[in-house]
């Protein structure tokens, strides 16, 4: 059980550090709704990869072309808003963006990503960075680094950092063994 | 010590004093999966090891944002779900009752002080039905079906109190819009809104559910209105229960009070492409139309059709503009079926549609092209929403859409 365990938290936290040589932030305004992440004509489609064909597919055409595995959304505030779908991170986790940035979050999104292992970090100052910019996280010293200027970031909510070091919610799920309802 | 309404449902249900801010792991009262967000919460139900679901008879499952099936993929989902509800002994309402949120309320699978979860956003909408309800995603959902109980941050709440009566064809939606341009996009993120004062206490249960609905547009985790003698008479004969106290207190702690006055609101229509743009019809009036929607969780109620037949009169639609109508459930149907409408709207021009999201899902039918402008009663005008990312969607209220269905432009209902 520990060895899997490992596996499943250096998933998620894979872009502790220079998120990789090329990987570079792509830069998304106020206020995108899942519905530009994925539109609703793909949800049929469960599959990460699959999804992934079509993130942002008429709102940003070349994200789903040029996205490299390590890259960084930044978005402003917002970011998430709208329908469920899960299919909105899970585009995001097959297009092999495992970070988003933002000033605020959805907390649908927010919660969704979490749960299947992609890493919404909030950063006040979000806004400043720019498209194409490198990228490097340091999640437990409380900052980043865009293009070599300092930012911070926010802690993520303390009952949520269980699913977290677990690797996602289902992974979490699996060890409980019995669920303390109602506590505090 | 005193409580919002929230914080005395979680209170209720936690058997503990829990204020705003706690995390608590509340037992759910309803669970309601559809066909697109099912799947992925059965899937991750499965993987999290679950064999039986918490509690058959709480699961509330349906299809209704392609129905019928519009594809081989959207069938081949139907029939993934239709397998799971006869394994698991889920009353499955399958493609039969309507949309959703329309369903699982009519039916009486939400109620006052309960908590209920949808994986859908607009799962708030109970809140109308004195329920605390919140959308959730796949993977909260699959833990939901598997435990019966999910975590929870108590949220603060935004106290909206409306009072003013209402000008002849204004109406919920016209408030409602013009809350979320006044608290914004993200103004109520995390946090639960709950729609109080005299305007509110005279509205029927439609108009209510349509205040509800839009929480979500602002952020909102809920919308809720304190249970009345209009909500219980409304559970009357949908669920056996005894009428209870469940309210806020009024010198309770809320995140914030906010008053609105609908006495001298206008007609109201959001812009492209976000919901917290709403201005006065008047602002737009004169812009064409190709597409009209009528209906949707938001407002495919009876009482709105009504109103949008009200304002048809004996008049045709536009043959410029096309128009779909959708009652929100078989039951809206057949009342608007028994009340003459159906045929007062085929004989004006328009397309009547079982019931189903519709052209607000934005896949399944009733998709708008390239610089085109649909105009709807339904929640949502984000770009690509209903259809192309190069067309525009306008929302509005069933009086406005019905007199701009008139017109083929965007009209004041209030001039037709």
């Amino acid at each position: 059980m520990a060895a899997k365990k490992t596996v499943t938290v250096r998933k998620i936290i894979a872009a502790e550090g220079p998120v990789s040589k090329n990987a570079r932030v792509w830069k998304f305004g106020d206020d995108i709704d899942t519905d530009a992440i994925i539109p609703g004509r793909f949800l049929t489609i469960n599959n990460p990869d699959e999804l992934a064909q079509h993130a942002f597919e008429g709102t940003r055409d070349e994200f789903a072309k040029k996205v490299q595995q390590g890259d960084v959304i930044v978005g402003g505030r917002n970011f998430g808003c709208g329908s469920s779908r899960e299919h909105a991170p899970l585009a995001l986790m097959g297009a092999g963006v495992k970070v988003v940035i933002a000033r605020s979050f959805a907390r649908i999104f927010f919660r969704n990503a979490i749960n299947v292992g992609v890493l919404p970090v909030v950063c006040p100052e979000a806004d400043t960075i720019t498209d194409g910019a490198k990228i490097s996280l340091h999640i437990k010293e409380g900052f980043l680094e865009a293009d070599g200027k300092k930012h911070t970031i926010e802690p993520v909510p303390a009952f949520m950092q269980g699913i977290i070091d677990a690797g996602g919610l289902v992974e979490y799920a699996k060890n409980i063994r019995e669920l303390p309802v109602c506590t505090r | 010590m005193t409580a919002t309404i929230v914080e005395k449902i979680f209170s209720r249900k936690c058997g503990s004093d829990v204020r705003a801010g706690d995390v608590v792991m509340a037992p759910l009262d309803g669970a309601m999966i559809h066909d697109i967000t099912g799947p992925l919460a059965i899937q991750k139900f499965y993987e999290m090891g679950g064999r039986k679901v918490f509690d058959p008879q709480r699961v509330i499952m349906l299809f209704d944002h392609q129905i019928p099936a519009d594809s081989i993929e959207a069938a081949t989902i139907h029939v993934y779900m239709r397998k799971f509800a006869a394994e698991q002994d889920i009353l499955n309402y399958d493609i039969n009752e309507g949309i959703c949120h329309q369903v699982t309320i009519e039916k009486g699978r939400a109620a006052p002080g309960e908590i209920v979860v949808g994986a859908d956003s607009h799962t708030c909408m109970y809140g109308a039905a004195g329920a605390f309800a919140t959308g959730i995603g796949s993977t909260d959902m699959g833990f939901a079906l598997k435990f019966g109980a999910l975590y929870f941050r108590v949220p603060e709440t935004i106290r909206a109190e409306v009072s003013g009566k209402f000008q002849k064809r204004v109406g919920a939606k016209d408030l409602i819009l013009s809350i979320a341009a006044d608290i914004g996009a993200d103004g109520a993120t995390y946090k639960a809104i709950e729609f109080t004062g005299k305007t509110v206490r005279k509205l029927p249960m439609a108009g209510r559910m349509t205040l509800c609905n839009m929480a979500i547009e602002m952020g909102g985790k809920a919308g809720i209105v304190a249970p009345d003698k209009v909500t219980w008479e409304y559970m009357k004969g949908r669920r056996k229960m005894k009428p209870f106290e469940l309210d806020s207190d009024e010198d309770a702690r809320f995140a914030e009070r906010r008053s609105y006055t609908v006495s001298d609101l206008e007609p109201q229509v959001a812009v492209p492409h976000n919901v917290d743009t709403a201005v006065p019809v008047s602002r737009v009036a004169g812009t064409h139309v190709d597409q009209v929607f009528i209906g949707s969780c938001t407002n495919g109620r009876f009482e709105d059709l009504e109103e949008a037949a009200e304002v048809l009169g004996k008049k045709k639609f536009s043959p410029t503009c096309r128009v779909i109508i959708i009652p929100a459930s078989r039951d809206e149907y057949l009342k608007t079926l028994q009340a003459g409408l159906i045929e007062k709207f085929v004989r004006a021009g328009a397309l009547v549609e079982a019931p189903c999201c519709g052209p607000c899902m934005g896949g399944a039918f009733g998709l708008i092209a390239p610089g085109e402008v649909s105009l709807s009663t339904s929640n949502r005008n984000f770009r690509g929403r209903q259809g192309s990312t190069e067309g525009k969607v306008y929302l509005c209220s069933p009086a406005t859409a019905a007199a701009s269905a008139i017109t083929g432009e965007i009209t004041d209902p209030r001039e037709v």
